[in-house]
Order: C-alpha cells, then structure tokens, then sequence
C-alpha cells in the first residue's frame, strides 16, 4: 500500500510536468524562430545597399531591355488613325478605302512631326524593303490631299502586297510576339500558324547552335586540359602549387582585349604557331588558324580555363590522400579507385567549372568579333550588331532573351541533376 | 597503471605466449632488417626485426614522430622500405601493391567514403573483389550486425556519430575477411568513454574473428589492455617488445620504463656491481640496491621505482630504507600519493592507502625491496632504443 502511494501521486505531478514542459516546449520554439527572424532580417539589412545596387543597375535594365522584345508601341503610337482602321479588319485580302485614307492621313501626321523615318524603320525590321516605300509614299503624299492622297497611295504598289497590310495590322498591338518568333527563325503564317521562315532567311537558330557547339567544345578542351592541371596542383607541395596557380592566374592580370590581341599575334598566317608548324613538320604549308573556327576555340580555351580549373582545384583540395588509400587498402586498383572514389567526390567541382566556363561561352563577344571569321560570330556578335549598327532594340532583346532563357534552362536543369547546394563553384 | 594491468583478461596472456611459441620458426609478419628515409638523410625506422604471429593483437606504441605509421604504411604497401625486407605468410611483399596485400585498414581518420551510404562503403572492399550483389548484401548486413549498425545502413558518414563512423570503418576493414587488419590510432578522436567501450568491442571483434591485428597508438592504457603484446618504439626503432606485463614489470630501459606507467626516478652513480644487484650512490647523498639492468660499474645511472613498489611500512631484512620528510598528499579516493622529499632533495611519489595519517612535513621512511628497482645506464642514447632489441621475442 505504502509503496503504491508515491506512484499514485507521482502521475498526475508527471503529466502536469509533462504539460508544462510541452508548453515550455512551444515558447522556446516560438522564440527561437523570433531570435532566428530577427538574425535573418539583421543580415538582409546589412546586404540591403547591395540588392538595390543590384535592382537599380543590373534587374530593372535588364527588365526594361527585354521587355522589348515584346512591348513596341513604335507602330501603334505613329498611326493611330490606321490602327482605328483596322480594329475590324479581318486580315483576308485588303481592307477598304478608309484604311488607306486613315494611312495616308497618319503618314502625313508623322512627316508634319517629323517621326517619319522612326516609322519606316520600324516597319523595315519586320517588312524588308518597306523604309524606302514609306519614304517615297511620304513624299507623294506632300501636296495631296483626300480622294489625291488615296490615290497617290493605290499608285504604290508596295500598298497593295498581300503581306503589307497584315504587318501593319500586328505592328499596331503593341505586344508583339514578332521579335521572340524571328530570333528562332519563325513566322507567323497566312492562316495565323507558326512556320519556320524561308531558309535563306533563317540565320538565329544556326548562330545559336553554333554558340552552343562553341561553348561546348570550349568547356570540354578546358577540362581536358584543366583536370588533369588542378589534379597535378592539388597533389605538389605547397609552394609549387602556389607557383602554379599564380601561372594559371596570370592571364586573369591582363585585360581580355590584350589576350585576344596576342592571340591574333600568334595565329596569323605568318605567326609563331604558323611557323612552328611548320618548322617540326607538322603543316606542309601555313594553315588559316586566324578567322577559323579552331583559332577561336584555342583562344577562348586559354581564357576559359582558369574558369573551369580553379573549382575542380578547390574541390580537390579538400579530398585527404587518406580517400585513394582506403580505396587502394580495400583492394581497389588505381583505375578503380579513381573511377569510383575520387571522381564522384571531385564531380560537383567538375560540374560547377563545365558550368562557369559554358555560360560564359554562350556571351562570348570580343573573341570572337577579333579572331573569328564571318562563320564564326555568335550570338552576342548578332546582338551587339543589332544594337550598334542596326539600331533595331527589339531584335536585340528578343536575342538576349531566347539566350537567357537557355542559360536559366541550363542552370536549372544542372542545379537539379546535382542539387544546388553541391554545386561547388568556388 | 596498475588498474588496467589487473583488468588484463587473463586469456589474452596465454595467447600471447602461444603466439610468441608460435612465431619461432616462421611468423606472419616479419621485417627483417627493415629501414625507411623520407629525406635520405634522417631514419623514419631503423633496422626493424618484428615478427607478428597469426592472431595475434599487436600494438606499436610511442610517442609522436617515433615511425609507428611509418611502419604500419610500409606493411599495408604505401611506403616502401628503403632497406630490408617485409614478409607477409611467408611472402616477400615488397613488389606487392596494397591493392594485393589482402590487408584490413582502419586510419585514423576513419577515411569513410562520403559520397556512399554506410553499406556502399562496407560493400565497397567486395564489389571491387566482384562479389555477386546478393552476397555482398548478406555479408554486408552481418558485419554491420557484428558491429551493431544494423539500422544505420543507408545513412551517409556523415550523418553518423564519431564512434558510429569508427565501427563502420571497422567494418570495412573486416567484411572481405583479411587475415590482418592494421589500426593507426582508430580510437584517436574519440571521446575518453567511447574510446573504453570501443576498445572492448575491438577487443572482443579480434577475440571472435582471430584476425592478426596490428594497432597503432600512443595511448599507453590503451596499449596494456588491448594487447597480446606491445612494442614500444622509440626514435625509430623498437625499444622494447613484450607483454603488457613484461613492459610494465621488467622495463629493459629507462625510457621504457618512464613510458609506460608511472615511475619514480632516482639518478646516481654506479658504485659497485655483484651478481644481478648493484650499489648507487644517488647524487647528492643517499645509497640504493637495484637490480642492474644494463648499468656498469662507476657509470651514470637511473634507478626506476613504481610508486606501488614504495612504502612506508617499516623496511624488511636487505630491502633499501630512505628517510624522507612528507612533502604533499594526493587524495584519489581509492588510495592516496605521498610526496615523499628525500635527503638529498629528490622527491619520490608513494602509493599508499587512502587511511593514510601521515601530515606534511613528517618524518618518514621509505622502503622498498632491491627487486622493484631497476638501475638503467643513464644515457637515453644508447638506453636500449638499439635495434637489435627489436628481436626480443
Ligand atoms: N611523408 C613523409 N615525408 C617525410 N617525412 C615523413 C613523412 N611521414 C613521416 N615522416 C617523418 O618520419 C618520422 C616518423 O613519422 P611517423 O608518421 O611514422 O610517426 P608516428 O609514430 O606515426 O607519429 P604520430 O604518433 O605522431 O602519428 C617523423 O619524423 C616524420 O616527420
Ligand atoms: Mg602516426
């Protein structure tokens, strides 16, 4: 009985313990997440200048810029009249008399202000040909006025093309998928289907798989060349590991202009590799290493592979020899060992440079514009071609918009095959 | 260390004597004449003679630097020997790579593979060996049975706890069956409980299995509890080889003898040497009777005591008695150390029981018989850290 006692009283005092520790429990928890809160907003306050900085000069640019590829209110805002016009056209044959009246009546609008060659440029970028038409029919349109003016504009025979007036006709929504379509080489159709454009027309599609197959290639010759060089580096003594970094370093101290330029130095038909070639035998006769494909792929390689070697070292690094000796100890042979212990561990450094050094390929500009032939240009080439010399933004954009969409598809799908928390890029 | 002694298993003795009768004509490990220079200047291990019976569980004890995992890297083919040659069942294995030596490995670090599961890793050693898939899990499952990981085995390294990850290291090393698993200080990062438990459990692993096991370690308890024996090395070399109680008893030189224990050392000269015993006059005042071990007549000595050796009751007919004031007391719970000062200022440290009444600054004499002193030539150059001792078996 008397042994009983204790236990009985026990439980009650127990489960009231119980619930107090529970209710302990739950504040302890609950002020953890507040303590944890209020850390992490600490450290977001600490980066704070930095994300504005970020937002201000790099995120809302970039919004802006690939906005348009989509948004070109160029055509809408020069014709309002025509795109009142054609608000009811259904895009078969050619609409009436008023559309051409309210066309005419619009271009003699822009040449009163002066807006005019804004317009005929814009509608160039999506109808070769028509700047020189709407400049000319500008000019006619001069001193004619009504049933003159409509006239003067059935006298143009670019007027009447079955594809002028469908053209205009998607020029005045200003949202616009043209841009977007002809960076990968499509067209809208007749019956309102996506085709591919005429292949004397197409040139994106081939430019971008010749960006990848450059990047591509590029990534593997770093690697090969890379691997073995960061192995080799992380398994010498501390100071010659310290010379050989600063050797692959090096090059990082001199502007990628001047590494470009020493590279046309080397490769041109009466440079030094042209000579040694030719000097061991190799080459009968001076190869065209200068404006070729291989010439640029062996530059973009030297300048690539600090990208690539430099994860791959700093993954090495932290893999102890003690790893390869187990393996050895438990009977693995050399091979073995490093196909099944050394490479899966070195495998998310591998992954990160391949990574590193295939993006940055894709933006390739200078070396390519400096070494590279006319078959060689990428993307970027293209881009900044739209950019500077044909001032045609929206091509630009669509551009840089399909390309960092392959970019972010390609992180994406490497952050998923490896987890992005394994992805060791430094 | 009298406590670890008197846990000995008394059955570990007797295989080390079966394993030192064993190991007369030919031994499973033997290195004859073995030598290592990294530099080729200085000796990492000079002229070792080490013969390791099978089943035997030996340890290489010492301090840091002294070649244990030099040698231990020259057995498992990591290392080559710049001199000699190591035998392994008979074999010279010199121009075997470790990938053929057949030979468990546990390092220090464990050097579990992190991108494996804890089965991937104990099934590692036999999917390289081509063991079919369903062996390799059933032999698999056994030994992390064994090694009471049975749950844990499809969690990472590094999800385990530090003793967790030792016995999935052991386990590597165990599952293809080697005759010979070689340890540097498995147990080296372990906290001083876990290192206990694990010490047993590798204890009874060995006892179950009968693999050869060579252990590294400078723990000096640790040695004396697992070992059938132990050889301590020094400089290179091996200063002693024997059981525990061989090496804590009859130490054959001072370093040996202030290795492994704790001793009490007198220096003093050699006054004259008859029979096995010999006279010393301590410097600064005072006489001894030891037992000679290497010291000669008119040369530098030190005389070693155990602590235990050393007592207060009044001295037997021919045992040494030394006046002494007491300078300290240590309680300990189960027994009590005095600091004993004696005339000529040197202070020895008495084992005594923890009734002990004696207050600071008493009188005391302290006796002990000439058996439990041990005269060692002074100078630790040549204090029997030569190699060939290495073949005392
Ligand atoms: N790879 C190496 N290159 C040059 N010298 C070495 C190398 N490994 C060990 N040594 C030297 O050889 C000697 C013995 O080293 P070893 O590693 O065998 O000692 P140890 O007994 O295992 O010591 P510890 O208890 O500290 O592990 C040391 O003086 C050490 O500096
Ligand atoms: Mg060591």
């Amino acid at each position: 009985m008397s042994a009983l006692q204790p236990s009985e009283l026990d439980r009650p005092t127990l489960a009231r313990d119980r619930s107090a520790a529970d209710t302990d429990l739950k504040s302890v928890t609950a002020a953890l997440r507040r303590a944890e809160f209020g850390d992490r907003m600490r450290s977001l306050l600490l980066a704070a200048p930095l994300l504005v900085l970020l937002a201000l000069s790099f995120g809302i640019p970039i919004v802006l810029l690939l906005s348009r590829a989509v948004y070109d209110p160029t055509i809408a805002e020069a014709l309002p009249k025509t795109t009142a016009a054609l608000a009811g056209w259904n895009g078969q044959g050619l609409p009436g008399d008023d559309a051409f009246a309210a066309l005419a009546a619009d271009l003699k609008d822009n040449r009163a202000k002066g807006t005019a060659y804004e317009l005929a440029k814009s509608l160039n970028a999506r109808l070769p040909g028509a700047r020189s038409q709407v400049l000319k029919t500008v000019r006619k349109l001069e001193s004619a006025d009504g049933q003159a003016a409509l006239e003067a504009m059935k006298s143009v025979p670019f007027w009447s093309a079955p594809t002028t007036w469908p053209t205009i006709q998607s020029g005045t929504s200003t949202l616009t998928s043209f841009y977007l379509l002809s960076a990968l080489d499509l067209r809208w159709n007749a019956d309102g289907g996506i085709e591919r454009v005429p292949p004397e027309q197409a040139i994106f599609v081939q430019v971008f798989l010749r960006t990848f197959f450059v990047a591509a290639s590029v990534t593997l010759a770093t690697l090969i060349l890379g691997f073995p060089l960061a192995y080799v580096i992380a398994n010498v003594p501390k100071g010659l590991a310290a010379i050989l970094i600063v050797a692959v370093l090096l090059p990082f101290w001199t502007s990628i202009l001047v590494r470009t330029a020493a590279w046309t130095v080397l490769l041109q038909k009466f440079g030094l590799v042209n000579d040694f070639l030719l000097f061991i035998g190799i080459a009968s006769d001076r190869l065209d290493l200068m404006y070729s494909r291989v010439g640029l792929i062996v530059a973009m390689t030297h300048i690539q592979l600090p990208f690539t070697l430099l994860p791959i070292y700093s993954v090495m690094r932290t893999i102890p020899p003690s790893q390869l000796k187990a393996a050895y100890s438990l009977g693995a042979r050399p091979f073995t060992a490093f196909r099944r212990v050394y490479i899966p561990q070195v495998f998310p450094g591998v992954m990160a440079g391949c990574l590193l050094t295939f993006i940055l390929c894709l933006g390739y500009y200078i070396t390519p514009a400096l070494i590279g032939g006319a078959s060689d240009q990428l993307i970027s080439n293209f881009i900044a071609n739209y950019v500077n010399v044909e001032l045609n933004w929206e091509m630009a954009a669509a551009l840089s918009f399909i390309l960092l969409v392959f970019t972010l598809a390609l992180f994406g799908i490497f952050a998923r095959i490896l987890g992005l928390d394994r992805l060791k890029l430094m | 260390m009298s406590a670890s002694q008197a846990v000995l298993p008394a059955a570990s003795t007797t295989i080390a004597r079966a394993a030192q009768a064993g190991a007369g004509a030919q031994g499973f490990v033997e290195f004859a004449d073995v030598e290592k220079s990294y530099d080729g200047r200085t000796f990492a291990v000079t002229r070792m003679n080490l013969t390791v019976a099978r089943g035997e569980f030996l340890t290489l004890l010492g301090p840091s630097g002294s070649g244990k995992t030099t040698t231990l890297n020259m057995l498992a083919g990591f290392e080559r020997p710049t001199h000699g040659t190591i035998t392994l069942q008979g074999q010279p294995v010199d121009r075997l790579p470790p990938y053929q030596r057949n030979i468990g490995m546990v390092f220090q670090n464990y050097a579990l593979f992190p991108h494996m599961t804890v089965e991937e890793n104990v099934g590692f050693p036999l999917s390289v060996r081509q063991v079919s898939k369903a062996d390799i899990a059933t032999r698999v499952a056994r030994v992390l049975d064994m090694v009471r990981l049975k749950q844990f085995g499809d969690r990472r390294p590094t999800q385990l706890s530090g003793g967790q990850q030792q016995r999935v290291a052991l386990a590597r090393a165990l599952v293809f069956e080697p005759s010979l698993v070689l340890m540097d200080e498995p147990l080296g990062a372990l906290d001083k409980k876990l290192r206990e438990h694990m010490q047993l459990e590798i204890k009874q692993i060995h006892t179950m299995l009968g693999v050869t096991i060579v252990y590294v370690t400078h723990d000096q308890s640790e040695a004396l509890t697992m070992s059938d024996r132990v050889a301590v090395f020094n400089n290179g070399g091996i200063a002693q080889l024997g059981s525990p109680d061989d090496l804590y008893n009859t130490p054959q030189s001072s370093f040996v003898a202030s290795f492994i224990g704790e001793n009490n050392t007198l220096e003093g000269v050699v006054d004259r040497v008859s029979g096995k015993e010999c006279r010393v006059r301590l410097n600064g005042g005072g006489e001894i009777t030891a037992l000679a071990v290497g010291a000669t007549q008119d040369s530098a000595c030190h005389v070693a005591i155990r602590p235990e050796r050393l007592s207060l009751a009044p001295a037997a007919p021919g045992a040494n008695a030394l006046p002494a004031t007491v300078d300290g007391r240590i309680y300990l719970g189960d027994h009590m150390r005095l600091l004993a000062r004696l005339a000529n200022d040197q202070v020895l440290t008495v084992k005594v029981g923890p009734e002990a009444t004696m207050a600071n600054g008493e009188t005391v004499t302290v006796s002990c018989a000439p058996n439990d002193c041990r005269a060692f030539p002074a100078d630790p150059g040549t204090g029997g850290a030569l190699p060939k001792q290495g073949k005392t078996t």
